[in-house]
């Protein structure tokens, strides 16, 4: 009975380790493989030396996204509070509208905002009704955050929502009671059991923001260059797939170190709640 | 403090519609002009169904979600079940792990590591076309296979084992009662991972954008195409379709998800 147990086992997991040594391990070897060789196949550490080219574009990925994630923290934490102390019926609507633009593709989203916040877009147009110039905005790092910070905003709020809902409100009467003041109970009580939320939303709107290309492309007026969009551009129309993969493995570094850093804050794996 | 709070969250609401809603609004714009309303008309709903190849993209996109997550869902199933009966701890740490990668990588890594595979694969083997259809499904089915599993899996943590026990015993064979017993009890994973599935493949463009051939479509790939030549409204009209049907869907599913929430509550009392 045992052994045939574990033939069972064996053919339930066989074809799912399988296809995920093919299609995630091997591939992550892949651009390894690609990232230390050169066109011919030759071993190679040019296209590492390369990315010392890349160190500006690198810094201003993180600076923006550091940036976006910060201000979509500070909108999303009083969001989220105010709307975890509604009715129940009320939260349930408002969840849907948070989560309704989510389900745009982001493509559409950004798109749209191109045309509000072009020269001849719709923000300036009503600023020329009123007698005022033209502002410029596409091409300014401000639109590129901005267009971060709102395309990601709701995988910010959903996991901060989730935790503060949690929180019960027998608690925060007691801390009342044991003569916390509104900041104190803020800062003693919600804020340390909101925390992992508040983790998995810095990482859910970090990770997207850094490697973003499209948001920079359209908010950024083909002026600012991220590192997707250096990704993008050496596998998509340079077809420098050595280099390229040589900045995806940068990338992906880079992700599993500052997660390795953003899990010491958070003990439980609070994260993936959408 | 209560009022504050209000205005604030409006005014958050406001930020995150105003886009949609001004896309709606022009989408119905007599003028090729998405920033000056001179009048209302369907002519660009009108052009934008003359178009065979949005259609056509339409169409792909469908099928490429339908099939793909109906693959990772019997896959992501089966696999949940192997990893929730797996014995070694250490085995099921490192699937645990590897399953993660692809939902902690950014979409555009897993997007060219994925391309990089077809590259090299389709080089050894001397294939004329590297990408196509196919290696398409395959990412497709890759990046929802997780979302299939982490669905799945806490349904059969809730399981009684003993049940299927029980099963056995009365004589069934551990498939029969498998089907039986586990399989009804970890349904509502199964559909709500299948829905996740679809609806990521749906939306998904990055990867899409790295794996597919030349001569298959999705609409996030045609929308992208779209808009690297200046719009005309056919693109808002597009998307204003789009909208109202996330919208439908949204409100059928919060409809149908209370009353089975208010039917499981009278079922208690």
């Amino acid at each position: 009975m045992k052994k045939r147990n574990s033939y069972g086992s064996i053919a339930l997991n066989a074809p799912y380790t399988v296809w995920s040594v093919i299609f995630i391990v091997v591939p992550l070897f892949i651009v390894a493989y690609y990232a230390f060789t050169d066109k011919s196949g030759a071993f190679t550490f040019d296209n590492i030396l390369e990315l010392g080219e890349y160190n500006d574009i690198f810094f201003t990925s993180i600076w923006y996204s550091v940036l976006a994630t910060v201000i979509a923290l500070l909108i999303s934490y009083p969001f989220a509070y105010f709307l975890s102390r509604q009715s129940e019926k009320s939260r349930r609507l408002q969840m849907m509208l948070v989560m309704l633009p989510m389900w745009m593709n982001l493509l559409i989203r950004t798109y749209s905002w191109m045309n509000i916040l072009e020269r001849n877009g719709l923000i300036n147009n009503l600023l020329g009704m009123v007698g005022i110039e033209p502002v410029k905005m596409i091409g300014t790092p401000g639109a590129v955050i901005f267009g971060m910070v709102y395309n990601y905003l709701p995988y910010m709020i959903l996991p901060i929502y989730t935790v503060m809902s949690k929180i019960e409100p027998s608690l925060l009467e007691a801390a009342e009671d044991l003569g916390c003041n509104g900041i104190n109970k803020l800062r003693r009580v919600i804020m340390p059991l909101s925390l992992p939320g508040v983790v998995s939303g810095i990482t859910m709107v970090f990770v997207p923001s850094v490697s973003t290309f499209y948001i920079s492309q359209k908010l950024g007026g083909g002026k600012i260059m991220l590192v997707g969009d250096a990704i993008e551009r050496q596998m998509q129309s340079a077809y420098n797939y050595n280099l390229g993969a040589s900045l995806s493995l940068v990338l992906m570094v880079m992700i599993i170190i500052s997660m390795a850093i953003m899990n010491k804050f958070s003990d439980e794996e609070g994260g993936m709640v959408i | 403090m209560k009022t504050f709070g209000r205005i604030f969250n409006f005014c958050v609401y406001v930020l995150l519609y105003a886009p949609l809603l001004i896309m709606v609004f022009f989408s119905f714009n007599e003028s090729k002009s998405t920033s000056v309303f001179t009048g209302f008309s369907l002519k660009w709903y009108q052009e934008l169904f003359s178009k065979s190849d949005i259609i056509e993209s339409l169409s792909n996109t469908l099928i490429l979600a339908v099939l793909s997550s109906l693959i990772a869902t019997v896959l992501g199933t089966v696999a949940a079940v192997g990893l929730y009966k797996m014995r070694s701890k250490f085995l099921y740490t490192t699937m645990n792990t590897v399953t993660n990668i692809p939902m902690m990588n950014p979409d555009i890594v897993t997007g060219v590591s994925l391309m990089l595979l077809f590259v090299f694969a389709g080089r050894l083997l001397g294939l004329s076309e590297y990408l196509s259809f196919t290696t398409l499904l395959i990412s497709h089915v890759t990046f929802n296979l997780p979302y299939v599993i982490l669905n799945v899996l806490p349904k059969l943590r809730q399981t009684d084992e003993h049940l299927y026990e029980a099963a056995l015993d009365l004589g069934c064979t551990p498939i029969k009662s498998f089907f039986k017993v586990v399989f009804p009890a970890i349904t509502p994973g199964i559909i709500s991972g299948a829905l996740m599935a679809f609806t990521l493949s749906l939306d998904d463009f990055v990867i899409s954008y790295y794996t597919t051939g030349a001569d298959f479509q999705t609409l996030p790939l045609k929308i992208f195409a779209m808009t690297k030549k200046t719009v005309k409204p056919d693109m808002y009209a597009l998307s204003t379709l789009i909208f109202v049907t996330i919208l439908v869907l949204l409100i059928v599913i919060n409809i149908v998800q209370e009353r089975s929430e208010r039917k499981a509550k009278g079922e208690i009392r």
